[in-house]
């Protein structure tokens, strides 16, 4: 059998002084026990982070501090994430079941892994699993796969939908080094392009640990979360889109874009937000921005349908924001 | 005594002449608070002392299997035994097979089938074990593809379909293709083996006793006499536990080998790959109609998939047959042979994905008449069987139609496509026909009676159907006992032999037998009190004889009194065409800008025979229906090209419809009294209702937004194909 130690860590510098190498933190352990039972991750020890007291949702000046291990249904019900963050809202209510959402948490929500199958399937090579072993995707079926982003090691969309809002959000992401010492990581940069090392998902280091998500305050009152998946509910998104939009003098005045189930990180394109941005709603425009998101997209057999659905969607989403 | 009853022809209907009313109420299922309250112990839920665990090992691809570090697993903490006993099975038995499934672990027929069982003190051993094992296969390419194949089969030709083609008003010539598909039952597979003296108990989650009895002993090398299977509670079949599967056939012999009990539950990503899945098929239907509509040609052609040593194909055409006159005809299955997990009965085999594409087609023909559907159908209903001449037993085809119609509102539909739009959604309606073979098969079953009520004893099991409800209605209402008076033990086959659950067919078989059983009590009543059975009146614990009244336990005195029932087919099946029909009508959404389906209600209305219990009929019509919304929608098997493997082989992927994707759905039953089904008048229903369900959904589909998915499951991105006219993106693997 493979043991594993379990600590319930008391505070934040007990969880970090008990990491050691090997070790994994565990909060809501929605993606964790799963990828465990799979042996796709073989922790030695867990460090139980969910009693530290990071499960509150704080006023930050003019945002919000959202604690690490906010339940993803907390989050989604705070009236306040409802008034001013409402794409938060949705795209949390979008993800998973809601027996899911109880446990899963904000932090391990942003590190959820992704969903390739042949990530989850120890018997076929996997560069994310296994460095070096090679794509398994490639050659393979694909559906869930992404378009934007990808290597020629991997292909593995990122799955989920509350990092999509986030990224239009502009959240921060605050991090507490082993040092003890805290730093402030914007999402944008906090995952990585998996390149020639798909097992490095995001900036953190072994140990690091993930205690909020700062909300500043939003910049665009015209929020939109869509998500297009292949049943009502409980799957993942084939196409999702964060909007948050600012409309003055029937200019676009803010721009800020989230993509779901195109990359391979929670996308934003900077290109297609300066594109909107100072322009008024039009669907040139936005067919224009449509072009520009996907202008390097790389769509193969079984995921070239994402082209053209994101975007009608992305259409259909700045309409909406814009109208 | 025994009361046996070989159906050969009709029954006189004696149900209306019983007082107790329980057949044909709605009660509530006995066994329901302990399901509920989670104190009905599934197969692993109930150990014996000392048990041991065991997982099976999956070998990653098809070809000849070497076990490299069969030594270092055998050596690992905590492991007790690596098992490749010759007798292991390496798939599924076919249901009704009564004998062994192909044995011996050196071989993997295909990637994913398990070649060892390792076992533990703990599951977590064992689970540990099993994937550390190194499995190698040695095998060429194996051939995965249906398309890519020989095929073997020819159809049934009468008359001819090409010149009627040639020469009809209306031709049409399309092919469908479906998805493989999972039975994907909640209860996954499990039993728990303990052996006393050369006898062996298994405590399992299957659907058919009597046979998996006999697959056992086949399987083991024992008489059949010295096996006793245990299902009490089966969290759901669907026909992927009609046949005995590894882990019962693994978990004996290991229970063998190291003396003491030994449990093994397959892991829901086994579950994917060792049950026997439905076949994909390609589809070429085709239909010749003269102007009014008349059908004077059809032809349904079906592909399908199993291993090279299977006998079973799945049985699209079946239903064609019989389902619509039409002079010229060419009906039949052509297999291919590939290495993908074997393939077996899954819900309404056949008719599920042959009945939903015809149906498919048959809209497309009344599109293209401008013509209703259901004027269309009505057109074509056969006076006897099209083939064959037999005279049908009782055909409602009509009648669910038109009652159905009316219940739906269809009267108003406006019947060109893309017509009603509510913001980014188009909504239409479609409609099909329903039809599914009614079979009969042997069963018994014994009743005791004491005074304290009666006991109905049969190896029957009850896989979510509500089997423990209509036997306690069937025995109450022929000996006049309410509810609370009649106990039924099932699953067991140290009970009389039922007909296991499979077919539609328990409910009309087994209860048949105890229905036969209760007669038999009834004349052994009737002696004791010198009258004829026919003369007495059974109610509420009370006997009436003319005038005279007397409580059942008085005539008992004390006694126990046995009576066995034994019903089996006959001539009846024959002599006439049995079948059940039904009509199912849904509304559809359809979203312009993403190509998402959803389903906003459905009805279906059916003629079944006798519905013993509405609430529990009811209950299976809104499975059937719900698979047909996943059949239509969401649901497929997807194998990897390379070898093979079934990719999405968990619930996360393997899409069925979850509470969302499902609205109010409504069901009607059409009175029906067909007295060839045998004595209950009763006929099946679990199957029906999901035959030609997706066509209701996906000729809805069609009506809102004009779009035709002949390809299965219709998801976001083939309607929006056909949407916006892009091409469709090859779906990899997913045929
Ligand atoms: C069937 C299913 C369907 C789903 N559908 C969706 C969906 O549609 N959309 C969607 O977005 N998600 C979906 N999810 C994913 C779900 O949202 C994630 O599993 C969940 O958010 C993970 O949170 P958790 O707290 O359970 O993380 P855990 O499983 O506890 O942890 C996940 C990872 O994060 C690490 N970690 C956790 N917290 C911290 C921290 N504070 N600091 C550093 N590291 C940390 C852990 O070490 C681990 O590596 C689905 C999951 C399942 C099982």
């Amino acid at each position: 059998m493979r043991p594993f130690d379990y600590h319930r860590a008391r505070d934040l510098q007990d969880a970090q002084t008990d990491y050691v190498s090997g070790a994994a933190f565990i909060a809501g352990g929605t993606n964790l026990l799963d990828l465990m039972k799979l042996q796709v991750m073989t922790p030695e020890r867990l460090v139980d982070i969910s009693r530290l007291g990071l499960d509150r949702i704080e006023d930050d000046g003019d945002g919000l501090r959202i604690g690490a291990t906010v339940t993803n249904s907390d989050l989604a019900a705070d009236p306040r994430v409802r008034r001013r963050w409402p794409v938060l809202s949705r795209a949390l209510l979008a993800g998973a079941s809601g027996q899911l959402r109880n446990k899963a948490t904000t932090g391990g929500n942003l590190l959820q892994r992704t969903r390739c199958p042949y990530f989850y399937d120890p018997d076929t090579p996997c560069n994310k699993r296994d460095p070096g072993s090679g794509c398994a995707a490639m050659g393979g079926e694909l559906r869930n796969h992404a378009v934007l982003g990808t290597s020629a090691h991997c292909l593995a969309l990122s799955p989920g939908d509350m990092p999509v809002a986030l990224r239009a959000l502009d959240a921060v992401i605050e991090i507490r080094g082993t040092d003890g010492r805290t730093r402030a990581q914007p999402m944008e940069g906090f995952h990585r392009l998996p390149g020639d090392t798909p097992e490095r998902e995001t900036v953190l280091d072994p140990g690091e640990l993930i205690t909020a998500v700062r909300l500043p305050a939003p910049r665009g009152d015209r929020q939109v979360y869509r998500k297009v998946r292949d049943r009502a509910s409980y799957a993942f998104a084939l196409v999702s889109v964060a909007a948050v939009l600012r409309l003055e003098g029937g200019v676009i005045s803010h721009a800020a874009l989230g993509f779901g189930g195109l990359g391979t990180v929670p996308w934003r394109d900077p290109e297609v937000d300066a594109l909107l941005t100072a322009e008024r709603p039009s669907a040139a425009l936005f067919d224009e921005a449509a072009t520009l998101l996907l202008r390097g997209a790389e769509p193969r057999e079984g995921t070239a349908f994402k082209l053209p659905l994101a975007r009608r969607v992305l259409r259909a989403v700045l309409e909406e924001a814009t109208q | 005594m025994t009361i046996t009853l070989k159906v050969d022809g009709k029954s006189p209907d004696r149900i209306p002449d019983m007082k107790q009313g329980l057949v044909g109420t709605e009660i509530a299922r006995p066994e329901g608070p302990l399901k509920v309250t989670g104190q009905a112990p599934y197969a692993a839920e109930d150990l014996p002392e000392g048990c041991a665990f065991g997982t099976l090992v999956r070998a990653p691809r098809w070809g000849k299997v070497n076990l490299r570090n069969e030594e270092r697993l055998a050596a690992m903490p905590g492991v007790l035994s690596v098992l490749r006993d010759p007798a292991m099975i390496r798939r599924t038995a076919q249901g009704g097979a009564g004998k062994a499934p192909a044995q011996g672990m050196d071989e993997a027929d295909f990637a994913g089938q398990s070649v060892a069982l390792i076992v533990a003190e703990s599951f977590e051993v064992a689970r540990d074990a099993a994937r550390a094992a190194v499995v190698a296969v040695d095998g060429p390419a194996p051939a995965v593809d249906p398309d890519q194949q020989e095929t073997e089969g020819e159809p049934d030709s009468h008359g001819d379909l090409e010149a009627a083609m040639r020469g009809a008003a209306h031709a049409l010539d399309v092919t469908y293709t479906t998805p493989s598909m999972a039975a994907a039952a909640m209860e996954p597979h499990a039993a728990v083996a303990w052996w006393d003296g050369d006898g062996v108990t298994v405590r399992t989650s299957l659907q058919m006793l009597k046979h998996n009895r006999k697959e056992l002993a086949d399987c083991l090398g024992i008489d059949p006499s010295r096996v006793r299977v245990l299902s009490p509670y089966v969290g759901g079949g669907f026909g992927s536990k009609l046949g005995v599967s590894p882990e019962a056939v693994a978990a004996a012999l290991a229970a063998k080998t190291l003396g003491r009990p030994v449990c093994v539950v397959q892991e829901r990503r086994q579950v994917f790959e060792l049950v026997n899945r439905r076949s994909e098929s390609r589809q070429r239907i085709r239909l010749a109609a003269d102007e009014d509509g008349r059908l004077v040609g059809l032809g349904h052609e079906a592909l399908v998939s199993n291993l090279p040593d299977e006998g079973f194909s799945e049985p699209v055409t079946q239903a064609s047959h019989f389902a619509y006159a039409a002079e010229n005809r060419l009906i039949g299955n052509r297999v291919a042979r590939v290495r993908r997990p074997n393939a077996g009965s899954v819900r309404a085999p056949g008719e599920a994905i042959g009945v939903t594409a015809f149906e498919c087609a048959m809209d497309e023909l009344a599109s293209a008449l401008d013509l209703d559907p259901i004027a269309l159908r009505l057109r074509n209903i056969p006076d006897a069987h099209p083939e064959t001449g037999q005279p049908f037993s009782s055909h409602k085809l009509a009648q669910v139609l038109t009652e159905g119609a009316e219940r739906f509102g269809w009267q108003d539909r406006d019947p060109a496509p893309r017509q009603r739009r509510e913001g980014e959604w188009w909504i239409g309606t479609g409609v099909s026909a329903a039809f599914r073979v009614n079979l009969l098969t042997e069963a018994e079953a014994r009743i005791t009676l004491t005074s304290d009520g009666a006991r109905v004893d049969t190896d029957m099991t009850d896989i979510g159907t509500g089997t423990y409800a209509i036997l306690t209605q069937i025995a109450g209402e022929a000996l006049g006992l309410p509810q609370g008076r009649v106990t039924v033990r099932l699953g067991d086959t140290d009970l009389p032999p039922g007909s296991g659950s499979g077919g539609s067919f328990g409910a009309a078989s087994t209860g048949s037998a105890v229905w036969l059983a209760a007669l038999d009590l009834r004349q052994q009543l009737a002696t004791r009190l010198g009258c004829d059975e026919a003369d007495l009146t059974l109610q509420d614990g009370e006997a009436r004889v003319a005038n005279t009244r007397q409580p059942i336990t008085e005539i008992l005195k004390g006694d126990t009194l046995t009576g066995h029932g034994h019903v089996q087919k006959g001539e009846a099946a024959q002599k006439v065409r049995q079948a059940t029909y039904g009509a199912h009508f849904a509304e559809a959404a359809v979203n312009d800008v993403t190509g998402e389906v959803r389903v906003r209600r459905m009805l279906g209305s059916f003629a079944a025979g006798r519905i013993l219990n509405p609430r529990t009929a009811r209950s299976q019509c809104h499975g059937g229906m719900t698979w047909g919304i996943g059949m239509a929608l969401t649901e497929g098997l997807v194998f990897d090209r390379r070898d093979g493997h079934v990719v999405n082989r968990d619930l996360a992927e393997y899409h069925v419809p979850v509470n969302a994707d499902v609205p109010p759905l409504d069901v009607h039953f059409v009175d029906e009294h067909d007295p060839w089904t045998g004595p209950l008048l009763a006929k099946g229903i679990g199957e029906l209702a999901i035959c030609g369900a997706g066509a209701a959904v996906l000729n809805a589909v069609h009506h809102a937004c004009g779009v035709r998915i002949r390809d299965w499951p219709a998801t976001p991105d083939k309607v929006l194909a056909g949407l916006d006219g892009w091409p469709v993106p090859a779906t990899a693997g997913s045929d």
